[in-house]
């Protein structure tokens, strides 16, 4: 029998499989990547019944147009995205998130874009055919590891799916991804390097998302954040969430492929429980934070987590 | 010794070992990892050693910062072994075309090029992290003659391979990356090797580092 794949007519922006991220490989440089928004990459596997650590294919801003040849799948995309099927009618069928559909031999997904918002997650019943390395099946293009070489995916490719049997009942959930008014964050261990005026700004005034910005990290532009002690600190570890302040006074927060050593004072480090929505965050769009102390942060990630949790039960 | 422990976010612990760089210092730092690794203690992600700092993330579903606090100040040093470092001998061709900043070293400085290279060639180097990009080793310290700052603007593109120093420190760019140190040479050694997957960093924290001079047509010619 043929093997099941999916055609990559076009490849979109920055398509590249994901999962829960790769452990202990910092100390030799090497990032935990995996989905840049965990809760939406969890629903996508939980409406097409597979694990919870099931590789997806994420995608940014624009996604793949893709043609499944030799067999019937099934198939649900997250997050705030238009998309099509285009069926072997020539039918086009505008789709919904949160739902998952079937798809026949020669029928087409059209991933067009997400809306204002940057990450979707597309997720099939059954598994992509790809390799776990370290630990992972996340690509991170930086390194040049994991499945597909370490590559993003790329117009012309084949993508082969394992274990697309089963039962193709319809799975729904009523979810709309909700906005945020401002990013949570505990104080930074080089908070004290700010002037008082800095520090004020911080917490005061909007910030506005760059354009140079992607998986790596998210530059921020808006009033200097003043330095008084020294701009540079003795290079250290760096993780997911901090936010540093570089001479020149724009913060820049490091995202899920960020580099593991840095030498930018630390001023902030975004809560657990924000980071997803952060991630969402688009450039030009603005951005506010908000100072929590620890006890409030770990309560927001411990409420975060059960809200998930009830989303995946509120499947049907 | 950890002289204190903070929280970084709610997911990380922040082990402050000091504020000075050397080597005392930094191999404990390097103890203190491996003793956490090897006892490989649940629901800890990541454990990251630099000069004088280590951080700890934690999986905050499984764990809070409070609770791995305690943990890890109950480690004691003398249950730590002794480490297996190794030596690592290390080739560089410095001719024109990879040796991007030797030339203005060499201004700045005010020492001829080969002057600095005998300086530089003339002593082992003790890594003392590694990170940033795969595999890059942090090493040192270099002679006080030949320390320079960053490039005031980083170059977009160091060339992968490319041995650059700054400050105390010298490194190797297992990459092609941005980066603002000053390039003297290059290796054709594969310093980051993914395919080897149980040990793809050939440099590792508590390693020494030896730099010998290739010509050229030995560079070209290379072959591991």
């Amino acid at each position: 029998m043929n093997k099941t794949y999916f055609e990559i007519i076009r490849s979109g922006i920055n398509s590249t499989f994901q999962d829960l991220g790769r452990e202990n490989l910092y100390h030799i440089g090497i990032p935990f990547s995996g989905a840049m928004d965990k809760r939406n990459f969890l629903i996508s596997n939980a409406l097409t019944g597979n694990k919870k650590d099931t590789a997806a294919l994420e995608f940014a801003y624009q996604g793949p147009l893709m043609k499944l040849k030799n067999g019937k799948i099934n198939f649900a995309i997250t997050g705030d995205v238009n998309f099509n099927i285009i069926r072997n009618s020539s039918k086009i069928e505008k789709g919904n998130c949160y739902q998952t559909y079937n798809l026949e031999h020669d029928e087409q997904i059209d991933i067009i874009s997400t809306n204002k918002s940057i990450y979707g997650y597309f997720s099939i019943k059954g598994e992509f055919d790809i390799k776990p390395f370290w630990g992972s099946c996340s690509i991170n293009t930086k390194a040049k590891i994991g499945p597909n070489d370490g590559n993003k995916i790329s117009k012309n490719q084949k993508i082969y799916l394992n274990n697309v049997e089963g039962n193709f009942n319809t799975k729904k959930l009523n979810y709309i991804n909700s906005k945020i008014e401002y990013i949570r964050v505990i104080k930074g261990t080089n908070f004290n390097y700010f002037s008082e005026n800095a520090k004020k700004f911080f917490f005061n005034e909007k910030f506005t998302i760059s354009k140079l910005s992607d998986r790596m990290g998210m530059r921020l532009e808006g009033k200097k954040i003043e330095n008084i002690v020294d701009t540079n600190i003795k290079s250290e570890g760096l993780i997911r969430g901090v936010i540093q302040i570089p001479g020149d006074g724009n913060p820049i927060i490091m995202l899920s492929d960020h580099g593991t050593i840095g030498g930018y004072p630390k001023i902030a480090v975004v809560i657990s429980a924000d980071y997803d929505k952060l991630v969402q965050l688009q450039p030009a769009s603005k951005i506010k934070f908000k100072s929590v102390e620890l006890p409030e942060a770990e309560k927001l990630y411990n409420y975060y987590n059960i809200e998930t949790e009830s989303l995946i039960k509120q499947i049907s | 010794m950890i002289k204190n422990i903070s929280n970084l976010g709610d997911a990380a612990l922040y082990c402050d070992f000091g504020t000075e760089i050397n080597k005392e210092i930094n191999s404990n730092v390097i103890k203190y990892f491996r003793n956490i690794q090897k006892n490989k203690i649940p629901s800890i992600t990541n454990i990251i050693p630099s000069y004088n700092k280590l951080i700890i993330t934690f999986d905050l579903s499984k764990i809070k910062y409070q609770e791995l606090k305690e943990i890890i100040e109950k480690i004691k040093l003398d249950n730590l072994e002794k480490n297996d470092e190794k030596v690592i001998k290390i080739p560089v061709c410095c001719d024109k075309e990879y040796s991007l900043d030797l030339q203005r070293l060499s201004k700045n400085l005010n020492l001829s090029e080969e002057k600095i290279l005998d300086l530089y060639f003339g002593k082992e180097y003790f890594c003392y992290m590694t990170g940033f990009i795969a595999g890059m080793p942090f090493l040192g310290d270099i002679d006080k003659k030949i320390r320079l700052k960053r490039l005031e603007t980083p170059r977009v593109k160091v060339p992968k391979g490319s041995v650059g120093v700054t400050e105390q420190f010298c490194n190797v760019y297992t990459f092609e990356s941005p980066g603002g140190w000053n390039i003297i040479g290059n290796t054709p050694l594969k310093v980051f090797n993914k395919s080897n997957e149980k040990n793809p960093a050939l440099i590792n924290p508590g390693d020494t580092v030896l730099f010998y001079k290739i010509k050229k047509e030995e560079y070209l010619n290379w072959n591991e």
